[in-house]
């Protein structure tokens, strides 16, 4: 690669001698930098201009903390809410780092919807920037699905109910709904098939598209052009122009580094609590949405019986279509918002409705005297859950579990007899068999009580050439015996 | 980021003329004082990570859990061992197994109270306690042990495995652990 920048023009910052110009002859990094950050602003660096920088930063903190909290995390439906409740309240920093995340997912819609307004009022969809602004729509979308799929994954009740409802509503789509529905969730109702599928989502197939789609944003507008203010021309950029570093980087900077602050300190002050684990048989629970999904819970709440593919399916279509479709509606190279009003119109109209229909939810909300408490109860439940110290899972093998089959004292006495007399060197702890020996589980439904007597009094010649000694016992304690190897089943 | 020198704008016209720009030197202090600070900035966000990932370093995340065995009334008039079967708690992460062993109590040659594993540590078979002959036979390959465990004849290559014991709250306390079989001397497994 020779020492010239994009622009063709010979750059006298590349370095010519040293490692510093082997490395760049090898790999380009000096130019592929200096690219970067030439990067021309039409009529110079701006504040609002930092919210895709602002985005990127988040994505990556998503990423990081995303990859860390798997070190402990298990997708499954027995396993996912004590991994988390794990990072929560065991693992050093777990809480800090699980809020991190969690803000984070907060922080990226707000950011991501400041990033589409400022585009969206500035007019800098237009001109060249078609696909450009469908690629930033998919990624919208692919945000939303993140923030729907990671929701999940605590695997507590809030995250439960919330889910629940939300693959419900997918299942009011007409015709294809119930199969979606059961295509989401691995099933017909929500369980650990649903945990996994989520977890796929979240962990590879969502990010995935995510990178590539980001990829291709920033490639689109490095070949569109940066819009610049609202007073330049979208095809033909005639104003002076600005190198993005340094203002403009230092702009994004300090966004990046309100963010660090903002998050650092609620994830340090106001972490996020956690639940009790999912119970599906709990009828009483009031779900409720994360914030930036209530106005759509509110929606649906309006559209019922025949109607209600209207409001489900109709009008979110519509209103997708006509913001993917923008660019391509919107042909007027006008971008000054005093002279949009149709644009400005649809604008307002939007955030508006989105703002009353979650308001509307909290209002709702906090006058019906039954939801209130509940959702107080609710609250309650989750305070004094996060107070609780962790306590480990109890593995399914454990003693504990197999005790719970042997609900007959009579049995569970007999159990200490067959160790003490060493029964279970050869067959087994629970009687399962060794080479030693055969297994005792399901010798009930082969011997009755008097011939298993009988046998431990005179073995056969085939069980004593095996080693089974006569068994000498006072008749009560081989009544025990015989109970708890008969229990083995 | 470590951009050390000024742009060469004169050669575009369309960019902001120069005095509008920052002078070659300001620039070059800014470029390291952004290194400087993205670098104490990394520096301290990935304090959290790292201790998140060390965890495993900094606490016990596996551990054998120190088993009750019973009151320390009952064991002080102990004249021949008593089987009692104590429960493990063996922590591993997030999750927990509890199972359930033998062992015995008993006193060793100056009276002091001594537990024992009942695992027999010749091949593994859960030794019992003949009340009659007054000594542990293990029914397996017949190795004989002493009322305090110490080897009297049999394949065995040592005498049974005394336990670590603790005394809290004037209840016995033990630490289960499996042992290396076959062996002459007492070696803790896993």
């Amino acid at each position: 690669m020779d020492l010239t920048n994009r622009n063709g023009r010979e750059n006298s910052d590349v370095p010519r001698t040293g490692v510093r110009a082997w490395l760049n002859r090898r790999t380009g990094l000096d130019d592929l930098l200096r690219a970067s950050l030439d990067e021309p602003i039409p009529g110079g660096a701006r504040f609002a201009y930092i919210f895709g920088s602002g985005l990127l930063f988040i994505f990556l903190s998503q990423i990081i903390t995303g990859v860390f909290l798997a070190l402990y995390y298990v997708p499954s439906a027995d396993h996912a809410h004590t991994t988390v409740v794990y990072i929560t309240k065991a693992v050093t920093a777990g809480s800090f780092l699980r809020s991190l995340h969690s803000y984070g997912s907060s922080a990226m819609v707000v950011v991501l919807l400041l990033h589409l307004s400022q585009t969206y009022l500035y007019g800098a969809y237009k001109g060249r920037r078609e696909i450009l602004w469908i690629s930033g729509c998919a990624l919208f979308g692919l945000v939303l699905g993140m923030a729907f799929t990671g929701y999940l994954l605590p695997w507590d009740q809030r995250a439960y109910f919330a889910t629940a409802v939300g693959t419900n509503a997918i299942g009011e789509i007409p015709g294809i709904g119930e199969s979606l529905t059961r295509l989401v969730r691995g099933g017909t109702e929500m369980g650990t098939l649903t945990v996994s599928r989520f977890f796929v989502a979240h962990v590879f197939l969502i990010p995935a598209f995510i990178f590539a789609l980001v990829a291709s944003h920033i490639f689109l507008f490095r070949k569109a052009g940066a819009a610049g203010p609202i007073s330049e021309d979208p095809y033909n950029p005639k104003q002076k122009t600005e190198p993005f570093y340094p203002r403009q980087v230092m702009m994004d900077l300090s966004l990046t580094a309100l963010l660090i602050a903002g998050l650092g300190v609620l994830a340090f002050f106001a972490p996020v609590p956690l639940g009790p684990a999912a119970d599906p048989a709990n009828a009483q629970y009031v779900p409720r949405p994360e914030w930036y999904y209530l106005p759509i819970f509110q929606w649906l709440k309006y559209w019922h019986g025949a109607v209600s593919v209207i409001g489900i399916l109709v009008i979110p279509m519509i209103l997708v279509i006509a913001v993917v479709a923008l660019p391509f509606l919107d042909r007027s190279i006008e971008r000054r918002p005093w002279k949009r009003p149709v644009a400005m119109g649809a604008y307002v109209f939007v955030i508006v409705a989105l703002v009353g229909l979650g308001l509307r939810s909290e209002y709702q909300d906090q006058h019906d005297p039954g939801v209130a408490k509940q959702l107080a109860l609710q609250k309650t439940e989750e305070n004094d859950f996060m107070r609780k110290p962790f306590e480990p899972e109890l593995s399914s093998g454990s003693l504990a579990a197999a005790n719970v089959s042997l609900a007959d004292p009579l049995a569970a006495k007999g159990k200490t007899i067959f160790e003490a007399q060493s029964c279970n060197a050869c067959h087994g702890g629970g009687g399962i068999g060794t080479a030693a020996a055969p297994a005792l589980v399901g010798i009930s439904a082969k011997f009755t009580s008097d011939q298993l007597v009988e046998l431990f009094a005179h073995p056969t010649a085939k069980m004593i050439a095996g080693g089974m000694p006569k068994v000498d016992l006072p008749p009560d304690d081989l009544k025990t015996l015989i109970a708890y190897i008969e229990s083995l089943k | 980021m470590s951009r050390s020198q000024a742009n060469s704008s004169s050669t575009r016209a369309r960019e902001l003329s120069a005095p509008e720009r920052m002078p070659r030197n300001r620039r070059s202090f800014l470029s390291a004082l952004l290194a400087l600070g993205s670098v104490c900035v990394g520096v301290l966000l990935s304090v959290p990570l790292i201790r998140f990932a060390l965890f495993p370093l900094l606490r016990r995340t596996t551990e054998l859990k120190e088993s009750p065995v019973g009151p320390m009334t009952e064991f002080l008039n102990l004249s021949i061992p008593v089987l009692r079967n104590i429960q493990i708690e063996q922590v591993d992460g997030w999750r927990k197994a509890v199972s359930e062993k033998a062992v015995y109590v008993t006193k060793d040659s100056r009276g002091q109270l001594l537990v024992l594993s009942s695992v027999c540590p010749h091949l593994g078979c859960t030794v019992p306690w003949d009340a009659v002959k007054g000594t542990f036979i293990c029914p397996c390959h017949g190795a004989v042990y002493a009322p305090d465990g110490t080897r009297v004849s049999g394949p065995s290559l040592r005498g049974m495995d005394s336990l670590e014991t603790n005394i809290q709250d004037d209840q016995l306390m033990v630490r289960f652990q499996y042992f290396r079989q076959l062996v002459a001397d007492k070696e803790v497994m896993g």
